[in-house]
This record gives structure tokens, C-alpha cells and sequence, in this order.
């Protein structure tokens, strides 16, 4: 062990062992839970407000979301693309970066995926699936790349800019499948030509759910091990915490940058591609979906850690799976679950400035008790 | 023995259980079967005054039939969504009849989740089942391209600039068949009628609607109707640029009392009856099935306050000789706006010719152009 300075804090100049590394940890889940809770109390007082019934919302959601084995099919359906557009928040905002509009990423991504299969049309689907991919997660790429690009090289805002670019995208989309890439089949729902059955993707052995979600879990793992494990990573997040500082020390602040938000862009153009080969068959105005606007919540929630994200898109695509049955006993607009988000979410942002603010979390509390 | 003190535990308990007592006849019959549940499903509010209220209105008969429980489900997406919201009350309700509305849920997901479920029935509102699909399913629709025939007659009497106005969603079949529809009906009262047509993009978009109102009503259309989802922006953007305007998929006259004139609204309270009864006499119903005004598919909003006589007079004519049944809105001669012959004197298709489904043109008279 390394010997330290006393002039140094402690926290900086000792590795945190033991005990003191739980407490960091358990801050770090007690405080989202506990403003989680928090979020939820006040959504108690709302339904009450409107004479319905907390425990039955309760007991509703946990029934249509988690209760059966179709419950779980439904809630992980509905994950698997939100753990991927969630992920196109999360990456760039470990550069300090707010991108907004991974939903334009996801819309492209899939009219590549179908444009590419009409192109690829008689290909081995062995083939022809990983170039779906490919164009699909390269157009991701590329698209929420540009907004990383213009953020370091003209300053202009990415929040804004992706937003409004997902707006370009949609339309572009919308004259594409409309125009071009139309299939002249496609009467009253305009659509690229329908994919060949060989290359739907189907479902994960045993179960109704595609194989979105696998990839989706494996991209975030992947994005865990690239942020917290890899000098890029670690790079990034220097950059994120203080630019200048990462300028003084040499960092390619403008290629991380770019790098981030397009491999964010990739993971949202991958969501696409899924939506088009497992979901819907061709690529149509369908693919506007809004799974990008519900990432950035979920990437909020898991304060912007890959790995938090997987929990935290399976809740929230379960509260999604059981709005319809909310709806249906509670006599209750669909809205109700997007109050609840909203509540969840305002609890969660503001939770933020709790960080610290807890003596018992405080390691030097534990290392001092373990007489590091 | 002393009475019990009172407990707001035990009392809650107690008139739970006599409610539950009390709903116990409408959950099952005597003999013991539960009645039919028949699911609803929309793509945007029940209230919207068009496309999805003309459902919920539909849905609602229904509700009042005896031995049937309806649940409902609105604002569910065109996504895995709507396979799982089906599925949600195919596991939870038991629904054995469903009604997925929207246009954009057929292909691929009532599709797919169908021959997942052989002993629910699946109905879906656009003609577009054809044999080979799977037998569970079912399509309806209706002709309202000849209630915009209707509607363009009233509005031929009404205009005075001989310009009328239509707010369209997007330029596709139906689409295109309910524009020309509606400058034909309005040419039949006064051959210089040009109708002006706006796509939006989107089935909703109000802010796009209110835009493309606006701009007809500067441009001097003075009587203006729609192909959208939710007609409500049109119709209060119009009548509030003081122009008549004309209603779609539902009746739309409580947004602009003075100025609507009739509308061509869905009857799907008398279609899902029927069919609710069908299944409920054990019977089967047909996979395909449409229908027009005779049918009881389609009907008129009552003629509002502006409706001249002679305007009356005209409507009630035509609407007689489409309930009579092979009148054609489009027959030749007829030109597109582009000069190509669409069909030559004698020529016509009446309402259920399948070629009016592939129309990709606008008729001459028609300012705009679907590209």
C-alpha cells in the first residue's frame, strides 16, 4: 500500500478498503432508492387526490409487470430497445455532455437496417444481418457523432442540436419511406419493401422476447468495462469532470468527445436495427416510437452508470407494461404512469444534491473505525 | 352481550364485500359462463373528436349490450406496444374478441400475435385481410369516401369564393379518394369549384393542422374539411377564420355549432354490435366485411344551421341514390390535375371497386399534388 501525504485529503490519498468502499457503494444505491420512494410517496398523494387507490396501483403494476411469466415477457420486451437508447444518453454524459436526441439515431438506424436489406436482397442472411447492423449502427454513429463534432469543434449546444436533429431525422424518415424507399406495396401505411422472412430476428430460446434485450444487456456490460475499466474510459471521465484540466494533461478531448457520443449514437442506430428485423418487418413511421425520450430518463435515473441502467429500464418497462392494465381496472388515463415518471424523476434529479451531505456514508467515518 | 364499538376497518371490509356481493350477477351469469370480454384498443385519446372517439362511440354501444364486458385501452403505440396491450388483455380479461383500431396495427402485429392465440377473435378496422392470413382474423370498413361526396355537395352551396380547403394527413389511397370525393360532390352543385389540399405529414400533429387551416383559409377557401386523426384543430381553427367547415370520422358540430355544415362520420356502434351479437349467438362473423351508407357502416351529421334548402334538397338526393346503391363519385369524364385520363365519359367506379383502393392521384380541380 501506497504511503500517504497528511497534507493530501484522505478520501484522495488512500484507495478506499473495506468498509469504507460499502459505504460509497451503499450511497449510491440508498439515496436513487430512497428518492425513488420519495417519487412514488408524492404520486400516493395524487392518486389519492383523484380517490384511487396507491396499494391497488401497486398491486396492478407488479401484477402486469413482474407478477407472471407473461408479466416479465411484456415488461422485457419493452426494455430492450430502452437499454440501448438509454445508453446514447448515458456515454456522452460522462463527458459532461446532455445529448437529447438519441430518438433520431434509432429512426435512422432502422430505415438503414431496411434500406440495407432491400439492397442485400438474395444475400445469405448470415450475411446480410451483420451488414444490417453495420449500416444501421454506422448511420447511429455518424448522426449523434455530429452533434459531439459540432459541440467541440463550432460550440454549439448538443443539447439542443440533437433534439432539433431528431426532428430532421424524423422527417427525413418520414421522405424516405414516403419517397425513395417506399415499397410501391405499401398503400396506406408507406414502408420499405417487408424484410424476407430469413432476415426477421426471432425470439430468444424459450421465451417472447427478441434478442434486443441480449444485446442490449451485453452493450451495456460492454459500456460499464469501457467507462470504468479502460484508460479511454478513464480519459473520458477526466474530460467530463473538468475539460481544461484534461486539456492541460494532453487528453484528445475533441476525439473523445466525438467518440462517445457516435458510439452512443451506434448503440441507438443498434436499437433501430432491432425494432426493423425483430419488431416491425420493414422500416416505417412506426419507428418513431419515443424509446429515445424515455432513455434519457432512464439514463438520468441510473445517473449515467451502464450497468444501473439495465435495472433501471426493466422498472421502468414494467411500469409501461402495466399502464394498460392500470387503465383498465383503475378507470385511470394512460397518462397516470407518465405522472408517476415525472415525480420519480423530478425525486431522483433533486436527490442529486444529497450526495455527501450524509455523515454515515462518509468513508473516512469507516476507514477510521477499520484504523486504515 | 355489548354492540361491538365501531371499527373503520371492519366497516370498510364490510361494504367491500357488499359491493362485491352487488357486482357479483354482472360477473357471471346464472347458469354459470362468464359473459364475453371484448377489448378496445386506440391509438391516441377516446376523445378526440375523430377517428379513435368513432371507436370509443362504437365501443360504448357495445358496453350497453347484455352479457359483455368491454375494456378499453387508448393512446397505445403502432409498436410491440400494441402486441403486448393485446396479449395484457387476452391474459388478464380473458378477452375472446379484440379490436385493434388502428390502421398501423395490422401488419405485422396483429399478424403476429394472432396465431399465438387460435381461440381469440381479432378485428381490425381497414380492409386488409386477404386469404393465407390467419383465419382468426378479421377486417371491416366502410366507403366514407361518399360521405365526403355528401359532404363536398354542402359545400359547393356554401362557398361563395368557389374555393374550398382540405387538411390531409397524408397522401395515401384513402386519403387521396376522400379529396376528390370531396371537390367532386362540390363540382356537382357548380363545375368551377377548386378544392386546395395541404398534407400535414402526420395522422396528428396539431400545430401542422392549425398552420395548414390558417393557410387555406388566407388563401380564400371558405369552406374547410379534413383527413386527420383528431379533426377538433381544424374544425375551431376554421370556423374561427369564419369559414364552413365540413366534420370527419365523428360528429364535430359541438366545436363550431354555427358554421358545420354535415360531416361523414364512422357508425361503428351499429357494425360492432353486430358483431358482438354474431359471437355471442356462437356464429362466426365473416373475415372480410364492409360496407357503406346503405349498409349502416357510414352516416351524415344532421345538416347544420347554414345548410340552405336547395343545398338540402341536393344532399338528401345523392344520399338517396348511394343508398340505392353502383353510384359512382368518380366517372369519367374525369382528368388528374396533372391532365392523364383517370376515366373516359361513361366510366366510373362505384364505391366498392377495388381500384379506387390503389388511387394515387388528385383530380383535376384539386390544388396540390401527392408528392
Amino acid at each position: 500500500m501506497r504511503v500517504s501525504s497528511p497534507s493530501l485529503p484522505a478520501t484522495v490519498a488512500r484507495p478506499l478498503l473495506g468498509r469504507a468502499a460499502v459505504a460509497r457503494r451503499a450511497e449510491a444505491v440508498v439515496i436513487p432508492v430512497g428518492a425513488l420512494l420519495v417519487g412514488f410517496a408524492i404520486f400516493s398523494v395524487f392518486l389519492l387526490l383523484q380517490g384511487k387507490s396507491p396499494t391497488e396501483f401497486l398491486s396492478l403494476v407488479y401484477r402486469a409487470g413482474f407478477g407472471t411469466a407473461f408479466s416479465w415477457q411484456n415488461t422485457l420486451s419493452r426494455a430492450a430497445p430502452l437499454l440501448l437508447a438509454a445508453l446514447c444518453v448515458a456515454l456522452p454524459a460522462r463527458l459532461g455532455l446532455v445529448v437529447i436526441g438519441g430518438e433520431g439515431a434509432i429512426v435512422l438506424g432502422g430505415v438503414g437496417a431496411g434500406a440495407a436489406a432491400v439492397m442485400l436482397a438474395g444475400t445469405p442472411a448470415a450475411l446480410a444481418l451483420p451488414l444490417m447492423l453495420v449500416c444501421a449502427m454506422v448511420i447511429g454513429a455518424v448522426w449523434i457523432g455530429a452533434v459531439g463534432a459540432l459541440r467541440h469543434f463550432r460550440g454549439v449546444n448538443e443539447t439542443i442540436a440533437s433534439l432539433l436533429m431528431a426532428y430532421i431525422a424524423i422527417a427525413l424518415m418520414n421522405h424516405l419511406v414516403e419517397g425513395p424507399l417506399r415499397d410501391p406495396a405499401s398503400l396506406n401505411k408507406p414502408s420499405t419493401a417487408p424484410l424476407d422472412d430469413a432476415l426477421r430476428i426471432g425470439n430468444l430460446p424459450g421465451w417472447d422476447v427478441h434478442w434486443g434485450l441480449a444485446f442490449g444487456v451485453v452493450c451495456c456490460v460492454l459500456a460499464w468495462v469501457l467507462i470504468e475499466k479502460t484508460t479511454w474510459g478513464f480519459a473520458a471521465r477526466i474530460a467530463g469532470g473538468n475539460v481544461r484540466a484534461a486539456q492541460v494533461q494532453g487528453l484528445p478531448v475533441g476525439w473523445l468527445i466525438v467518440g462517445f457520443t457516435a458510439l452512443g449514437g451506434a448503440f441507438a442506430g443498434m436499437a433501430g436495427f432491432f425494432e426493423v428485423a425483430a419488431v416491425h418487418g420493414s422500416a416505417n413511421a412506426s419507428l418513431a416510437g419515443g424509446y429515445g425520450y424515455t432513455g434519457i430518463l432512464i439514463a438520468f435515473l441510473a445517473r449515467h452508470n451502464p450497468l444501473a441502467i439495465i435495472p433501471v429500464a426493466v422498472l421502468l418497462a414494467g411500469f409501461e407494461a402495466s399502464s394498460g392494465l392500470v387503465q383498465r381496472r383503475m378507470d385511470l388515463p394512460d397518462a397516470t404512469v407518465l405522472v408517476l415518471q415525472g415525480f420519480v424523476f423530478l425525486a431522483i434529479l433533486i436527490s442529486d444534491t444529497l450526495f455527501g451531505r450524509f455523515k454515515f456514508f462518509a468513508p473516512e467515518r469507516w476507514s477510521t473505525r477499520d484504523g486504515n | 352481550m355489548s354492540i361491538p364499538p365501531f371499527s373503520r376497518r371492519r366497516f370498510l371490509s364490510g361494504t367491500a364485500a357488499l359491493a362485491g356481493a352487488t357486482a357479483m350477477p354482472q360477473l357471471a351469469f346464472a347458469d354459470g359462463h362468464a359473459p364475453l370480454s371484448v377489448g378496445f384498443i386506440y391509438v391516441g385519446p377516446k376523445d378526440d373528436f375523430g377517428y379513435n372517439q368513432a371507436h370509443a362511440e362504437g365501443a360504448a354501444a357495445v358496453k350497453a349490450m347484455e352479457g359483455v364486458t368491454v375494456v378499453e385501452e387508448e393512446n397505445v403505440a403502432e409498436t410491440i406496444d400494441v402486441q403486448k396491450s393485446m396479449e395484457s388483455m387476452i391474459n388478464f380479461d380473458e378477452t375472446k374478441l379484440l379490436f385493434p383500431t388502428s390502421f398501423g396495427y395490422f401488419d405485422p402485429h396483429v399478424l403476429e400475435t394472432a396465431p399465438k392465440h387460435p381461440d381469440v377473435r381479432f378485428q381490425h378496422a381497414a380492409g386488409l385481410w386477404s386469404e393465407g392470413m390467419p383465419t382468426n382474423v378479421g377486417s371491416y370498413f366502410g366507403y366514407i369516401g361518399m360521405g365526403q361526396y355528401l359532404n363536398g355537395i354542402t359545400a359547393g352551396h356554401a362557398t361563395t369564393t368557389k374555393k374550398i380547403g382540405f387538411v390531409a394527413a397524408k397522401p395515401i389511397p384513402q386519403v387521396l379518394l376522400n379529396i376528390n370525393s370531396f371537390l367532386l360532390g362540390a363540382r356537382q352543385v357548380d363545375p368551377e369549384i377548386t378544392c386546395q389540399v395541404i398534407f400535414t405529414g402526420e395522422w396528428s400533429l396539431a400545430v401542422k393542422e392549425a398552420e395548414a387551416t390558417n393557410a387555406l383559409a388566407d388563401a380564400g377557401c371558405d369552406v374547410i374539411t379534413c383527413h386527420v386523426d383528431g379533426p377538433k384543430v381544424v374544425m375551431e381553427t376554421a370556423a374561427g377564420r369564419d369559414a364552413y367547415v365540413c366534420g370527419y370520422h365523428a360528429n364535430q358540430s359541438p366545436l363550431a355549432p354555427e358554421k358545420y355544415l354535415t360531416g361523414a362520420e364512422w357508425n361503428w356502434a351499429g357494425v360492432y354490435t353486430g358483431m358482438v351479437q354474431t359471437v355471442l349467438d356462437g356464429g362466426t362473423i365473416d373475415n372480410f366485411v364492409r360496407g357503406g351508407l346503405a349498409d349502416g357502416f357510414i352516416k351524415m351529421s344532421p345538416l347544420g344551421p347554414a345548410v340552405s334548402d336547395a343545398s338540402r334538397a341536393q344532399f338528401e338526393a345523392t344520399k338517396a341514390q348511394i343508398m340505392a346503391g353502383g353510384f359512382a363519385a368518380i366517372k369519367g369524364p374525369l382528368n388528374d390535375n396533372s391532365g392523364n385520363v383517370i376515366a373516359a365519359a361513361g366510366e366510373g367506379f362505384a364505391e366498392d371497386d377495388i381500384a379506387l383502393e390503389s388511387m394515387d392521384y388528385l383530380v383535376e380541380g384539386v390544388i396540390g399534388s401527392t408528392s
